[in-house]
C-alpha cells in the first residue's frame, strides 16, 4: 500500500484517524446523558405540579428525578471505574472543564433530588423535603443541557460543529422524556401537563434535530449514515409517534403508557445516536481533515486578496 | 477572564498559569523532518527514559511504520510516508541524492520515482492546550517551562482529555486507566538536560531549546531549503496566531500536514466554550419555559 489518497480532495496518513476516539463506554455514557436529562426535567415538573396542586404528579416526578439522578451518578462512576473517582471530580472547580462544572451540578442536584424523594415517600422531615425539592427544581434546567456542552467541548467534529444545536436537542428530549415518564406513572386526571410536555418537548427536539440535518458541510453526514443514522431515524419516528399518541392520552391510561414508552425509547436512542455519530466522526480522518482544509483554503484566499 | 486565556496569541503561558516573573523561559521542540532518517532512536530513547510499557509486537502492513500513532505508551512516533513523485516535479528533482547501492523499495518500473517522508511526531505542548483546559481534576498542568504535563497520581481516568486534543495525542493506558502523554522529559529539564528523544537523535532532526530561538532557527532553515529549490518545505505549528496559539513543539514538513497525520488547521476546543455555555443556558431556559407553559391554563 502506498500513500493513501482515497479521493482527489482528501489526503491522510494511510487513512488513519487524526483524532483519538472517545474512550467513554457504551452504555454508561449514553445512559448518563439520558438519565441526567430525564431527572432534570422531572424535577422541574414535580416542583410546578406541587405548586399547582397535583400531588401525585409531584411525587412521581420527584421519584423519577431521584432515580434518574442516582442512575446518572452510578453510570458516571461505572465509567470512571471507582466511586472515589467521582469524589475526586469535586476536588477542584474548573470553569473551563464542562465535566467539572457538570459534576458540581450533578452532585448537589442528585443529593437534593434524593432527599426530596426520600422525604416524600417516608413522610419524614416534610419541610426540609419540600425545600430540597424546590432548590433541586431550580438547578434542574442546568441538568438537561450541560451534557451537550460536555460533548461539544471536544475536537470530535460531529459534536463540536453542532455546539449550537445539541443543547436544544437535549433540552427538548429531556422535556419529552419527563413528560413521557409522568404519563406512565401518573393517572390521566393529573397528567395533563405531562402530556403537554411530551408534545412540546418533542417539537423542540425535532426542530433542533432538523437544524443539524440542514447544516452545510460534510460533518452532518455522520448523523444520517450508518448505524448512528439508523438509530437517529428510529428516535425521530418514536418521538413523532410518542407526541402524536400523547395528544390522545387523556382518554386512556393504556395509550398514555404506550406514548410514554415511545418517548422513553426515543430519548435513549437520541443520546445513543448522537454519541455514536461523534465516534464515527472521530474515527474517520475525512471529517477532521476536509472541513479544516476548506477553512484554511478560504482563509488563504482571503489573505491573498488583501 | 480575558479572551486569550482560552485562545489566541499568548506571550507567556507559564506566567499566565501563575508562575512568578523569574520562571525559566519557554522551551520546545523543533522537529526538522527534512533530515529525519526514520531510525526511531527517539521512540526508543523515550520509551527507555520514561519506562513506558511496550505496545506489542505487531506489523501494521501499511508501511515500515509499525507503531501507527502516538498513544499512552508511545510519546514519540516516527511516520513513514512512501510517495510516488512524477519525474520532473520539484520533489523529484530538488534534492541531490547519492546512490549508495541500497536495495530498492516500492514498485519497480513506471514513470517517476519514490521519495520517503519521515517525521517524528510528538505532543505539541500547545499554548492553549485543550487537554489541560477540560481536565476536571487538575491532573494536567502547565509547567514553569510552558509545557503541559499529566500528574498520574491525580488523574481520574475520566478520558475527557482524549477527544479534546485536536491532534489526537493523549490517550488512556488500558489496564492502568490513567491518561499519559509526552512530558518533554520534565524530570530531565529540571536537571538542565535535554529530553531523551532530542539527545538520542543522530541527525539533529529533533532540536530542543528556548522556543523563540528555535523559531528563528526554523525560519532560517526554511529559507535555506527554499534557496536549494525545496519549495515544498514549510513550517507547521510555529505561528502564535493559529488555532491553538502556537505549538511548543513545531515541525518543518515537506508536504501538507494531513499527509503526516496532522490536522491542517487545528483549533483549541475551548475557544468556543463561552458560546457553548450561552447556547446551553438558552436551551435550558427554553426547556424550563416549555415545562412552565405546560402548567398554565385550565387545570386538568
Amino acid at each position: 500500500m502506498t500513500e493513501v489518497d482515497t479521493s482527489a480532495d482528501f489526503r491522510s496518513y494511510y487513512g488513519k484517524p487524526v483524532l483519538k476516539e472517545p474512550v467513554w463506554k457504551v452504555p454508561d455514557v449514553p445512559a448518563y446523558l439520558y438519565m441526567g436529562g430525564l431527572a432534570g426535567s422531572s424535577s422541574t415538573m414535580a416542583l410546578l405540579a406541587e405548586l399547582t396542586g397535583r400531588p401525585t404528579l409531584a411525587r412521581n416526578g420527584r421519584i423519577t428525578a431521584a432515580v434518574g439522578a442516582t442512575a446518572s451518578v452510578v453510570a458516571l462512576v461505572h465509567d470512571l471505574g471507582r466511586p472515589t473517582r467521582f469524589l475526586n471530580m469535586l476536588r477542584v472547580f474548573k470553569p473551563t472543564s464542562p465535566l467539572s462544572v457538570g459534576s458540581w451540578i450533578l452532585a448537589p442536584f442528585s443529593a437534593l433530588a434524593g432527599a426530596a424523594a426520600a422525604s416524600d415517600v417516608t413522610g419524614y422531615l416534610p419541610t426540609l423535603g419540600r425545600l430540597s425539592a424546590g432548590v433541586a427544581g431550580v438547578i434542574a434546567p442546568a441538568m438537561t443541557t450541560y451534557t451537550a456542552v460536555l460533548l461539544s467541548d471536544t475536537a470530535v467534529p460531529a459534536w463540536h460543529e453542532m455546539h449550537r444545536e445539541l443543547p436544544f436537542v437535549f433540552a427538548g428530549s429531556a422535556v419529552a422524556s419527563a413528560g413521557g415518564m409522568g404519563m406512565i406513572t401518573t393517572p390521566v386526571a393529573q397528567a395533563g401537563p405531562a402530556r403537554r410536555m411530551a408534545v412540546a418537548g418533542s417539537a423542540l427536539e425535532l426542530a433542533a434535530t432538523e437544524r443539524i440535518h440542514r447544516r452545510e458541510g460534510i460533518v452532518g453526514e455522520v448523523y444520517e449514515k450508518g448505524r448512528a443514522g439508523k438509530v437517529l431515524r428510529m428516535a425521530k419516528a418514536l418521538t413523532v409517534a410518542g407526541a402524536a399518541t400523547a395528544l390522545l392520552a387523556g382518554r386512556s391510561r393504556t395509550i398514555a403508557v404506550a406514548s410514554g414508552l415511545c418517548l422513553t425509547v426515543a430519548g435513549v436512542a437520541t443520546r445513543y445516536g448522537v454519541f455514536a455519530a461523534g465516534r464515527v466522526s472521530a474515527r474517520d480522518p475525512r471529517y477532521t481533515i476536509v472541513p479544516q482544509r476548506e477553512r484554511k483554503s478560504a482563509e488563504e484566499r482571503l489573505g491573498a486578496m488583501d | 477572564m480575558t479572551d486569550n486565556r482560552l485562545s489566541g496569541p499568548l506571550a507567556d503561558p507559564a506566567g499566565d498559569a501563575g508562575y512568578p516573573a523569574d520562571h525559566p523561559e519557554r522551551v520546545g521542540f523543533f522537529t526538522d523532518t527534512s533530515v529525519c532518517i526514520g531510525c526511531k532512536a527517539c521512540e526508543v530513547a523515550c520509551k527507555q527514559w520514561n519506562l513506558l510499557p511496550e505496545d506489542g509486537v505487531e506489523l501494521t502492513g501499511m508501511s515500515y511504520d509499525n507503531t501507527g500513532a502516538l498513544g499512552a505508551s508511545t510519546w514519540r512516533h516516527v511516520a513513514f510516508i512512501e510517495q510516488h513523485v512524477e519525474n520532473g516535479s520539484a520533489a523529484a528533482t530538488a534534492p541531490e541524492s547519492v546512490d549508495l547501492g541500497m536495495p530498492g523499495m516500492g514498485p519497480s518500473g513506471g514513470d517517476g520515482s519514490v521519495r520517503w517522508l519521515m517525521s517524528s511526531d510528538v505532543c505539541k505542548h500547545c499554548t492553549h492546550a485543550a487537554c489541560l483546559d477540560v481536565c476536571p481534576t487538575g491532573a494536567l498542568f502547565r509547567t514553569e517551562y510552558g509545557t503541559v504535563v499529566v500528574q498520574d497520581d491525580v488523574c481520574n481516568g475520566c478520558g475527557y482529555c482524549v477527544p479534546a486534543c485536536p491532534y489526537g495525542v493523549i490517550d488512556i493506558r488500558p489496564g492502568d486507566g490513567g491518561a499519559f502523554k509526552c512530558t518533554m522529559c520534565y524530570d530531565r529539564q529540571g536537571a538542565g538536560l535535554a529530553p531523551a528523544c532530542a539527545t538520542a537523535c543522530p541527525t539533529e532532526s529533533i532540536q530542543y531549546g528556548p522556543l523563540e530561538e528555535l523559531r528563528e532557527r526554523a525560519a532560517a532553515r526554511v529559507d535555506e531549503l527554499h534557496a536549494q529549490g525545496v519549495t515544498e518545505a514549510r513550517l507547521y505549528g510555529h505561528e502564535p496566531d493559529d488555532g491553538v496559539g502556537g505549538d511548543g513543539a513545531f515541525f518543518l514538513l515537506l508536504d501538507e500536514p494531513e499527509v503526516y497525520g496532522l490536522p491542517p488547521d487545528p483549533v483549541v476546543t475551548t475557544r468556543d466554550l463561552p458560546s457553548m455555555w450561552r447556547c446551553a443556558a438558552a436551551a435550558a431556559a427554553t426547556g424550563a419555559a416549555l415545562v412552565a407553559g405546560c402548567f398554565l391554563g385550565r387545570k386538568k
